[in-house]
């Protein structure tokens, strides 16, 4: 029997290879994502729809994904995603997206779904940079970190969205890096099958192999080992002391809960509309 | 049933008799009473209301919900109408039918909030970038506020296109007798059946059929450039300039559908007024005063600003000694009206008023028309 990879049974075959560098994580995200469906025993994407941005990230699920996918404009996708889901909650909606349309462009869209407790998973692959218009500062970009617009190094505090949304009303906050890859496909499968309501923020630790870590004078494969000395469990991390936790980034499930979703809330306000609201 | 409307409520009413059952909106003056009857009527009758955390999400959700397929709108002013000008240009690309209301208020910037103008009629136009091509429509009372609102929704479903619907401040608050029509005609989007190319028709006045999210189609939609299967290509010239050809095209080629206008005074007018929206109310009443005084006169009033039929204009106009077009801007629909009269033989002129909520007055109109044509009307004296 001929080998297949896991990822193909997902991809529209027609569109490979790729256009992602030689290296890129964006891969890897792809085959978490993959295997996480295939364990979930989700064999075709009917039911799902892909929402992404513009930025490299967002290629991954148009045209790539073998699903209904909508590429939207930059920072947009969230917006999207909820009319979908709010016309037609059969839907299930995944939007996939990179620092700068979620954090920097889409932040406000970002922190609002989040409130509202969305019934959404957003994945956002974190590459440090935005990649695709060639590697200039990112809002999570790192201090001191040279891109094509801070030349002399990176002087503004990057965020720390993770823990932006762990503070909102979202369900679901989870952070990996691309070496936590088993951790990281089955946080996937939790945020589809288990915590399958409102909203669900998976963050992926992906620097951009081009204007990160090729800048940085690594390969991919040395950059992967600094990585995995890098990532700190959660649970460890909060026990370094804080001048040890520079350079450290924690990864874990920052937060799991079942707590009623827009979709939940929205159906005991349209019970208590159709009673009649104060005489309405 | 008679009822009391404001132009802003008859938008409302207007859109859920149409089948509207999704609104998306963000707060502005003067058109959040759309917003505020949606948010009370909508979840009664199982629709989705929700109030957005700006125009740029308001506009994304509609789309979203549109291409869910849901009969979707927003409603917004001038500010929040230049916010939402990249989506109603994703939603020209994707082909997602939706309605936008822009209440005019007096511009730019924060403007004079509470006060009437008609100076977005051009951003509606041309607001985004590349070439793209919508409708709008202005209606000129409450009763018609209602009734374009339906035309929006089956024209928005019918071509696949967002449709705009211009109203200023004065008929979205005054309040009217509007009598809905007994039967109303929905139109509803084909949906795609067999193998089709979503973005693609053989006939260009025709838009393909919308396919359903979820239906195991495995739908490419995308803001780029692609090709009729959805298929980005973002090189080549053919799949761009047949793409944004084809949407031209099916705007343009239905123009005989599209244009809508009312004629009124005489056949072959001395003095001709082309006007739109409230303004027209007050030319209408000069054309009374005028015809009363022995003046040919005659209102061509346009209900569609966009998609123009400057033609059909020019046909109903005749022969006139002076054309005079009314607007609360400085002068935006003249610019097209210019193009059809030779200004070696016609005299054009605007009559421009705007701020303050000052309209302008029927009496103005009558004086102007009148001292142009003891001046000699024609542009060749």
């Amino acid at each position: 029997m001929e080998a297949r990879h896991p990822t193909r049974d997902y991809v529209r075959e027609e569109v490979l290879p790729t256009t992602f560098c030689p290296g890129c994580y964006n891969g890897i995200v792809m085959n978490a994502m993959a295997l996480a469906f295939k364990e979930l025993g989700i064999y075709d994407l009917r039911s799902y729809v892909f929402v992404s941005g513009i930025g490299c990230a967002s290629w991954i699920p148009n045209p790539y994904l073998k699903a209904d996918s909508i590429h939207t404009l930059h920072g947009r996708a969230i917006p999207v995603a909820t009319g979908i889901k709010l016309a037609k909650p059969s839907l299930n909606v995944i939007v996939i997206a990179g620092d700068g349309d979620l954090a920097s462009i889409g932040g406000n869209h970002l922190i609002h779904a989040a409130r509202r407790n969305m019934d959404i998973l957003v994945i956002m692959v974190n590459n440090l940079v935005y990649a695709m218009t060639r590697g200039q500062q990112s809002p999570t970009t790192p201090q001191g970190f040279i891109t094509i617009t801070t030349p002399y190094g990176n002087f503004e505090k990057p965020f720390d969205i993770s823990r932006i949304i762990v503070e909102t009303n979202a369900n679901y906050v989870a952070r990996w890096c691309i070496v936590n890859f088993p951790q990281l496909k089955e946080s996937i499968k939790e945020a589809l099958a288990k915590y399958n309501r409102g909203f669900r923020f998976i963050e992926i630790w992906a620097p951009c192999i081009t204007y990160v870590v090729r800048y940085e004078g690594k390969t991919a494969g040395g950059a992967l080992k600094e990585m995995s000395k890098k990532c700190v469990p959660l649970s460890d991390y909060e026990k370094l002391p804080m001048e040890k936790r520079d350079g450290c980034i924690a990864v874990g499930v920052f937060k799991k809960e079942l707590k009623p979703s827009f979709i939940d809330l929205y159906k005991s306000y349209v019970e208590k509309a159709v009673g009649g609201v104060n005489g309405i | 049933m008679r009822k009391l409307l404001s132009g802003n409520e008859a938008i409302a009413e207007g859109a859920l008799a149409a089948g509207c059952s999704f609104f998306a909106g963000y707060p502005i003056t003067p058109s959040s009473e759309i917003m505020h009857y949606m948010a009370r009527e909508l979840p009664k009758r199982g629709g989705v209301f929700i109030q957005a955390e700006d125009e740029l999400a308001a506009v994304n959700i509609v789309i979203g919900a549109s291409l869910a397929g849901a009969k979707a709108m927003t409603a917004t002013s001038g500010p929040g109408f230049s916010l939402m000008q990249e989506g109603i240009g994703y939603a020209v690309m994707v082909e997602a039918p939706i309605v936008v209301v822009d209440v005019m208020r007096v511009g730019p910037a924060t403007g004079q909030a509470t006060k009437p103008a008609q100076g977005d009629i051009m951003q509606a136009r041309w607001g985004r970038h590349g070439d793209q091509y919508i409708v709008s429509l202005a209606p000129s009372t409450p009763q018609e506020a209602f009734e374009l609102t339906i035309e929006a929704f089956n024209i928005a479903e019918e071509l696949r296109v967002p449709v705009i619907l211009l109203i200023d401040e004065f008929i979205a608050h005054g309040r009217e007798v509007v009598v809905p029509p007994k039967l109303v005609t929905k139109y509803r989007r084909t949906v795609m059946e067999g193998g089709e190319e979503p973005f693609n028709s053989m006939n260009p006045r025709i838009a393909p059929p919308l396919p359903e999210l979820g239906s195991g189609k495995y739908l490419l939609i995308t803001g780029s450039t692609h090709d009729g299967w959805g298929y980005r290509d973002v090189h080549n010239f053919e799949t761009h300039f047949n793409l944004v050809k084809r949407l031209r095209d099916k705007i343009m080629l239905n123009l005989d559908r599209l244009f809508m206008y009312e004629a009124y005074g005489n056949e072959d007018p001395d003095v001709l007024f082309i006007s739109y929206g409230s303004t027209a109310r007050s030319v209408k009443e000069a054309v009374n005063e005028l015809r009363s005084r022995g003046v040919k006169a005659k209102l061509i009033r346009l209900k569609t600003l966009w998609p123009i039929d400057l033609e059909l204009i020019k046909r109903l106009g005749g022969d006139p000694k002076v054309v005079i077009v009314p607007e609360q801007n400085l002068g935006q629909l003249i610019m097209d009206v210019e193009r059809i009269y030779n200004p070696f033989e016609y005299r054009v002129i605007g009559c421009n008023k705007v701020g303050g909520g000052i309209p302008i007055y029927s009496n103005e109109l009558v004086e102007e028309a009148l001292k142009v044509l003891g001046s000699g009307g024609k542009a060749s004296n």
